[in-house]
């Protein structure tokens, strides 16, 4: 699985050839959590996908059968939500990652000298965690309010137009994605870069090449198993996020991610088919685009 | 999407047997391809049909003197310590143990976390709960909620008059109201010193990205519908309705209307995203106690919506006659004002305003309170929607919030 690749280490053992009880009772516990807690309600969910009305029921009332027209109808109903959460999540994932690797080439490989300035900026990096999530994108929206110094100074530089807002918007959904991703991000590249051979660094530039040769041709390969595990550690989670995108948060009635969809049926119209239906959507489309980035950024050795 | 059942109880029952027997020889042919084990696990999977409602649980009030009661935020009186004044008397009077709970934050999401236990017939964790309107009607249309005995409750004659008889429960037998209040609209009084008059006010094009609206459907629609003219407690139907979403969704598409929020439309009433908005009277109330006196409210002149709150005692509950005993508590005149006066929504107790008299009587001429007729004259309940209405309706204005 594509798990894996989280893992920054290297060394891969071959597996013992003896067989030992004790390691398939050790690995009992998580089998038997694992077919609990995911496999039984991941077989529910496909089975409520392919759920019908109750003829003449009440709201919320489903019954049992093989209605496959639910992805067909939700695909054309909510295509545009689809197309517009990997959007979101693929622009958020880009935008951490150009953040975050020039921060994590800082602390891993230039703040060496200074093991305190090194753990100070780490510290920085966590620190958001100490804080609810759902209040620092709460505090991000009165920052980012119409009447905030920040939005009334664009708009008094005019850099923003006098009647323009910021909340509610696409760029306000991305920006919120990508600043509570960031620290996803950065540590599997701290991890990663931490390690960096900088002698190898020092070879490029005895056999003369330029820096960003060096770094192109040297850095980013070594570094491409913290990239993947940084992407993927950002990718999976902003694609399915509805709290960014919520309208009692970042976003508003144009930007309803698939998360927000799947909310509003499961939770208001009680339309549990096609809430289901649309998250096995996700949970596939994830997987397949999963699969191919692995298997394009030649780290196949990780699935 | 389905169609209606028949009105006919009698034929209703028919029609339903009928399907049933349907069913079940569809279901033996598609045992066999999928097998039991998938079917036993689709028991597991919310919906399922069917009419067999959950049987009420036995009561050990006698036994055991606690009552738990789910909550919204806000809606009992409460000092600076976190005691609740008027609850610990409850305690001290009546020797019952009770347990308060901010648990509710909207009618939705509670439902969803309770309604399997509640078709199981399982205790919920609550003896009684309070909802809106609509939703009691779903829990009764269900069969979720328990039947209160009145010799229990002998206050509950104190009940204003207006609110005895509602469509979704005849006679009150299930439920009993805990607050009211109004959903109408209100403005930033600094940045609008001319006021709001009516719900097309909303649409002026100086306030454009600037106006919020309710994500309650009854609430937004009902302020909406009476701005076109509709009677919404009277009768009114698809196109009344329609009317109505086709504004909405052009003033969302405009940008005219910034937002649809729930109860977190404060917070961009309080930061200056929102100027004006369709908004819940008793919130602003607080609002503007809490930080500073900056908005004003109004019913539009064409009318806003009515709304109550209602007590009602879940299915699975085992202390049926302990939340009887704290809802006969609650119809005390006298311990009424002393909610309302920290609540700042409308008592459903008659004798309230008098007692309201002696506690405080700069709230005793609070409209938002205690309405008098012109104000109530103003202010309209939305019908109860059938089945089919709600879940189409429904769908139409998610379909908004959306943007689909």
């Amino acid at each position: 699985m594509a798990f894996s690749a989280f893992a920054t280490g290297t060394a891969q053992e071959q597996a013992p050839r003896r067989k030992s009880k004790i390691a398939l009772l050790l690995l009992l516990p998580g089998i038997l959590y694992l077919m609990l807690f995911f496999l039984v309600p991941l077989v529910s969910l496909v089975i409520t996908s392919f759920q019908a009305p109750v003829p003449y029921g009440d709201i919320g009332e489903f019954q049992t059968a093989f209605k496959w027209q639910n992805y067909v109808d939700v695909v054309n109903t909510y295509g545009e939500h689809i197309l517009r959460s990997f959007g979101y999540a693929i622009l958020a994932t880009i935008f951490a990652l150009l953040f975050s690797y020039p921060l994590a080439y800082f602390i891993g490989v230039k703040a060496r000298r200074w093991p305190l300035l090194q753990n100070l900026m780490l510290v920085l990096v966590i620190a958001p965690f100490f804080i609810s999530f759902l209040l620092r994108t709460l505090a991000w929206k009165s920052i980012l309010s119409d009447e905030s110094f920040v939005i009334s100074g664009l708009k008094a530089l005019s850099l923003m137009a006098p009647d323009a807002h910021f909340t509610g918007t696409a760029a306000a959904v991305v920006f919120g994605l990508t600043y509570n991703f960031i620290p996803f991000m950065t540590l599997p590249l701290y991890s990663n870069l931490q390690q960096l051979d900088t002698r190898l660094l020092e070879a490029g530039s005895d056999l003369y090449s330029t820096p960003s040769k060096t770094f192109f041709k040297v850095t980013v390969p070594l570094s491409m198993t913290g990239i993947v595990s940084g992407v993927l550690l950002t990718f999976i989670p902003a694609a399915g996020d509805y709290i960014n995108a919520s309208r009692d948060f970042l976003g508003g009635t144009g930007t309803a991610m698939i998360g927000n969809v799947i909310e509003s049926n499961f939770l208001v119209t009680l339309n549990y088919p096609v809430a289901a239906a649309l998250s096995i959507i996700l949970m596939a489309v994830i997987l397949v685009m999963v699969t191919v980035y692995v298997k394009r950024s030649g780290t196949e050795d990780l699935l | 999407m389905t169609k209606p059942l028949p009105e006919d109880p009698f034929i209703r029952s028919l029609v339903l047997q009928a399907q049933r027997a349907q069913f079940s020889r569809r279901n033996i042919l598609k045992g066999a391809g999928i097998g039991a084990g998938a079917l036993a696990l689709a028991a597991c999977s919310p919906g399922g049909g069917g009419e067999d409602k959950p049987k009420a649980a036995k009561d050990i009030s006698d036994t055991d003197k606690t009552v738990r009661w789910d909550n919204w935020a806000l809606y009992l009186d409460v000092d600076d310590n976190g005691h609740y004044p008027t609850l610990e008397a409850f305690e001290k009077q009546s020797g019952i143990k009770a347990t308060y709970t901010e648990a509710v934050d909207d009618n939705n999401t509670y439902y969803g976390k309770v309604k399997d236990q509640l078709k199981l017939g399982q205790d919920i964790g609550c003896d009684t709960v309070c909802l809106t309107d609509w939703m009691v009607d779903r829990w009764i249309r269900f069969g979720y909620t328990q039947e209160f005995d009145y010799s229990q409750i002998p206050n509950a004659k104190n009940l204003v008059p207006a609110l005895k008889d509602v469509d979704f429960d005849p006679g009150r037998k299930m439920s009993l109201p805990w607050q009211g209040g109004f959903a109408g609209i209100a403005w930033n009084k600094d940045q609008l010193p001319g006021g709001l008059t009516s719900v097309s006010d909303l649409w002026d094009s100086s306030l454009k990205g600037r106006v919020g609206v309710l994500s309650e459907m009854r609430d937004t629609m009902g302020c909406i519908m009476q701005d076109l003219g509709t009677t919404i407690d009277g009768k009114w139907g698809d196109d009344d309705f329609s009317a109505a979403i086709d504004v909405l969704k052009k003033q969302v598409d405009d940008g005219q209307i910034r937002n649809i929020k729930g109860n977190s439309y404060k917070e961009d009433l309080q930061n200056g995203d929102t100027l004006a908005a369709i908004v819940w009277s008793g919130d602003i109330t607080q609002l503007n106690f809490e930080a500073g006196d900056h908005w004003a409210f109004a019913l539009p002149s064409k009318g806003g919506t009515l709304w109550n709150d209602n007590f009602l005692i879940p299915i699975g509950s085992q202390h049926k006659k302990n939340a009887e005993a704290l809802i006969n508590y609650y119809y005390d005149p006298e311990v009424a004002a002393q909610v309302a006066a920290y609540v700042n929504y409308i008592p459903p107790v008659a004798g309230t305003k008098e007692a309201m008299m002696a506690l405080d009587p700069s709230l005793a001429d609070d409209q938002l309170i205690f309405p008098n007729e012109a104000t109530l004259a103003n202010a309209h309940v939305f019908r109860s929607l059938s089945s089919d209405e709600d879940q189409r309706y429904n769908a139409q204005f998610q379909a908004i919030l959306l943007g689909v």
